[in-house]
């Protein structure tokens, strides 16, 4: 008698069947929904909170209006020097994007990280990592290469050994650090996730009292994970800023 | 004869095992060490940063998103750890 819990594989996790469009590139499957939806609650959450422009906020108007007043005085006055009002709109609206994405873990009926598939993180490095190069270039003009790749203040010997790590730096590590970041946090969380679920339908489906334990740490897994959701779209975020800002103003 | 052939494939049997039970033991084995590191790393950070917060409470504030943004540096080395221990998976 086999005495041991039946985990689904692990593509039955994150793989999502086609049910739309199949075979197109427009084929719609779960995660497309997810980043649809998200879009949608982010440009509606705007919309509509700024439709009325009443000087005193009522109702979701102060949602939002706490929400960029959030991201201006956490991400954007501690990082970004001169200028940074300019990407105000970016980063608030990435920052309530990869929420929105991050948050559809816990909703019900859903629980899937829209961000735990590399597709959408990938996009938003990419991103993320054109508009600090064009903002370096637009602003240092060629001396962006000189001033990231030849950081001031280091022995004259030891930029043999600095500035290919500069250059892995810039071109590689930075967009690729942020994808995997906020990626492989949102598949830890989804697999932490369904391995309480299982085991605890599991126990309850044998002894009934023994899904007791597993199903309260899920509980405090659901609260931990919300908070992660949180975090690492604001640590997306935040390292945008720092990335935008040393693009735009070297230190020297 | 017959019984060589059939002891011949047993062997190989066990052999594809051997590989798949080494593969699993360096993912698991990989993704242990590499969270050590960032383990103590960001323990550092955080108490440093706790430090910091009670040496001059009027600093909290920046302590406090300087120390996130050090959580976030050290926990992706082993979040790329992580995803060598998935990418291995059979």
């Amino acid at each position: 008698m086999m005495l041991g819990l039946e985990f689904p594989p692990i593509s039955h996790l994150f793989e999502w069947p086609d049910f739309a469009f199949q075979g197109t590139p427009l084929a719609m499957n779960k995660t497309v929904l997810i980043y649809l939806a998200a879009m949608a609650l982010t440009v509606g959450l705007f919309l509509i909170a700024g439709a009325r422009k009443s000087l005193v906020p009522t109702g979701l108007q102060t949602i939002a209006e706490s929400g960029i007043d959030f991201v201006d005085s956490s991400v954007v006055k501690p990082t970004m020097s001169v200028g940074g009002e300019k990407f105000m709109p970016f980063l608030t609206s990435l920052f309530f994007f990869i929420f929105f994405i991050n948050i559809f873990e816990v909703i019900p009926f859903v629980q899937f990280p829209g961000n735990a598939r590399m597709a959408m993180p990938l996009l938003l490095a990419v991103v993320v990592w054109l508009i600090y190069n064009y903002q370096g270039f637009k602003n240092q003009g060629l001396g962006y290469i000189k001033s990231s790749l030849f950081p001031p203040g280091v022995p004259k010997l030891l930029y043999i050994l600095v500035t290919p790590i500069e250059l892995l730096q810039v071109l590689v590590i930075k967009p690729a650090s942020l994808a995997i970041r906020l990626w492989a946090n949102m598949v830890a969380g989804h697999l932490l996730l369904v391995t309480f679920a299982v085991l605890s339908a599991a126990l309850w489906e044998s002894t009934y009292v023994g899904a007791i334990a597993p199903f309260a740490v899920l509980i405090l897994m659901t609260g931990f994970e919300i908070l992660v959701s949180f975090l690492q779209a604001f640590i997306f975020t935040i390292l945008t800023a720092v990335y935008i800002d040393g693009a735009v103003h070297p230190e020297h | 004869m017959l019984s060589v052939l059939a002891q011949i494939a047993i062997l190989a049997q066990t052999v594809g095992d051997v590989e798949k039970g080494l593969s699993a033991i360096g993912a698991g084995l990989g993704y242990g060490l590499a969270a050590i590191g960032p383990g103590i790393g960001i323990g550092i950070v955080v108490g440093n940063a706790i430090t910091a917060m009670a040496r001059q409470p009027e600093a909290a504030g920046v302590a406090r998103t300087t120390m996130f943004l050090g959580i976030a540096f050290t926990e992706a080395l082993a979040l790329i750890g992580f995803v060598v221990f998935i990418l291995l998976l059979p």
